[in-house]
């Protein structure tokens, strides 16, 4: 603790959005609360510090660090093992370092192809002599560097040790709020701290618990994207074909994106005691599809399925779509062997 | 290296029909590869994606589902279960680089001992010719099962012992 007595708060972001920054300054007036009981140490998004700062704190001065963002590249892993070793609580904060997140889809291709399609073959791009990014370059000045980009995206906890999770892409407000109230108790009055390894600021049953619509348990023979149709209020999504992965994933939001006709994008990661939730999701959405009559033929019974499960254009993209990184593969197989 | 490949098959087998077919393949004294090892669940509807994917995870280079024919379910309609998520789980493993034939659904009842070894033997020599898996090491970089993060997660969901930063 710092000379005026107020627990030191840091905020990063690594491989992120900056909606996570965003989130907690959207717990509206309670932020006057957040910067009456701590002090900035260090918050890249809204105030002036250096990693040169950061260095020059002892070991464990900042009390809570809240880590958002994915370990992308070299200066991602390099914060993570530095704020790790300055901070009492590390927290990965949000889905991008819980689970990897939208960078962490970068798992399903390979590093070449990443690069190729950002600095080549975007149909924005003009680089007629193909420059790709190089981690050293010589200039008559002296070497430059920058930052080494990593075949595969991690998790915050594949890096260094994690304390506690806050799901959500970004996490709600109310829960922000929540887990901020539980620490500043802790630190001032003493009360007591959540098991390490938690995941804090989320419910422990499925969002479809929480989710108001209708369900009527009605299978379907395809699925639709989302500007096909236009749903039929009230009524559960997923039976109506629209892709919705709250069956598979955490609750906490309060169902947000179902209530307005999107289907669940599964944000909150996986439900308690489920260690890959794309499988888990995979599993309830294939339990909608109407596998037809009994008693058909095999070779027919394959098509009715085969002509369902063909109008999910992207599987992994969608089932993974915020948890790649904590995935039992962790990435796809793209036969490149030692570029992890 | 590819000469003495012997691949790994993990094979989930339905109790009622797949696990007596291996059965009756076993007292007809059938020869087939040895190449499937065999794990007795209730139903094919009980194998979870996850059963599959932790397998090819940790080692193995294929993965056998086998269940009773559809209409013959102990279960009515468990097997059901297993082919729509089996089709899904087809597509998604193809996005993540896993050859089709490395994970196969293959319909035994008690009566097809001979039907069950023929199928095992067919994917081992699919396999053979695939070559080996070896997703921690090929695919991740991995030496062995350490260091991966997986265990790290494993843990983060089990609330763990406080432990000194």
């Amino acid at each position: 603790m710092s000379v005026n007595g107020k627990p030191k708060l840091a905020m990063y972001w690594a491989a992120a959005c900056g909606g996570c920054e965003i989130s907690v300054l959207n717990i509206g007036e309670h932020i006057l609360t957040v910067d009456e009981v701590f002090d900035l140490a260090f918050f890249p998004c809204i105030a002036d510090f250096k990693t040169v700062d950061v260095r020059g704190y002892p070991d464990g001065y900042i009390d809570v660090c809240l880590f958002n963002g994915a370990i992308r590249n070299s200066e991602n892993e390099e914060m993570a093992r530095l704020l790790r070793k300055k901070s009492k609580i590390l927290v990965a904060y949000g889905s991008c370092a819980y689970e990897g997140c939208i960078p962490a889809l970068a798992n399903l291709t390979s590093k070449e192809a990443t690069l190729e399609t950002v600095f080549l073959n975007n149909p924005t791009i003009d680089n007629p002599d193909r420059v790709l990014p190089q981690p050293a370059y010589s200039v008559p000045e002296g070497e430059l560097e920058i930052p080494e980009f990593y075949h595969t995206v991690k998790a915050l906890d594949q890096v260094v040790d994690v304390d506690y999770y806050i799901p959500g892409c970004p996490p709600e407000p109310h829960q922000v709020w929540a887990v901020l109230q539980v620490v500043v108790a802790a630190l001032l009055d003493g009360a007591p701290l959540p098991p390490k390894g938690s995941i804090v600021g989320a419910g422990d049953v499925a969002v479809c618990e929480e989710c108001p619509l209708e369900k009527r348990e009605k299978t379907i023979t395809r699925f639709y994207r989302p500007y096909e149709i236009t749903p039929q209020p009230g009524l559960c999504l997923l039976e109506q074909g629209l892709v919705c992965l709250g069956p598979a994933t955490r609750s906490g939001c309060g169902a947000l994106c179902p209530q307005v006709g999107m289907g669940c994008r599964g944000c909150y990661g996986p439900l308690p005691g489920v260690e890959d939730q794309g499988a888990k999701m995979l599993s309830a959405i294939a339990s909608v599809i109407d596998a037809g009559e009994a008693g058909m033929e095999e070779a027919e019974l394959d098509r009715v399925i085969e002509e369902a499960v063909a109008t999910i254009p992207d599987p992994a993209g969608t089932f993974y779509r915020f948890s790649m990184a904590h995935s039992i593969l962790r990435r796809a197989n793209d036969s490149q062997s030692d570029k992890v | 290296m590819t000469e003495s490949f012997e691949p790994v098959i993990v094979g989930f087998l339905c109790n009622w029909c797949s696990y007596r077919a291996a059965d009756l393949a076993g007292t007809a004294r059938i020869h087939y590869a040895p190449n499937m090892r065999p794990i007795r669940v209730m139903c094919s509807g009980r194998v979870d994606p996850q059963f599959v994917l932790k397998a090819l995870r940790e080692g193995a280079d294929g993965v056998m589902i086998a269940g009773c024919h559809p209409g013959e379910c102990h279960y009515v309609n468990g097997n059901i279960k297993t082919l729509r998520r089996y089709h899904l789980l087809k597509r998604m493993l193809k996005q993540l680089g896993v050859e089709e034939e490395r994970v196969q659904l293959v319909w035994a009842s008690a009566s097809e001992g001979k039907q069950l070894a023929e199928a095992v033997d067919r994917m081992t020599e699919q396999l053979r010719a695939l070559g080996p898996l070896r997703w921690p090491e090929r695919v991740l970089g991995e030496d062995g099962r350490g260091a991966n993060g997986h265990e790290a997660f494993v843990s983060a969901i089990e609330p763990r012992e406080e432990v000194a930063a």
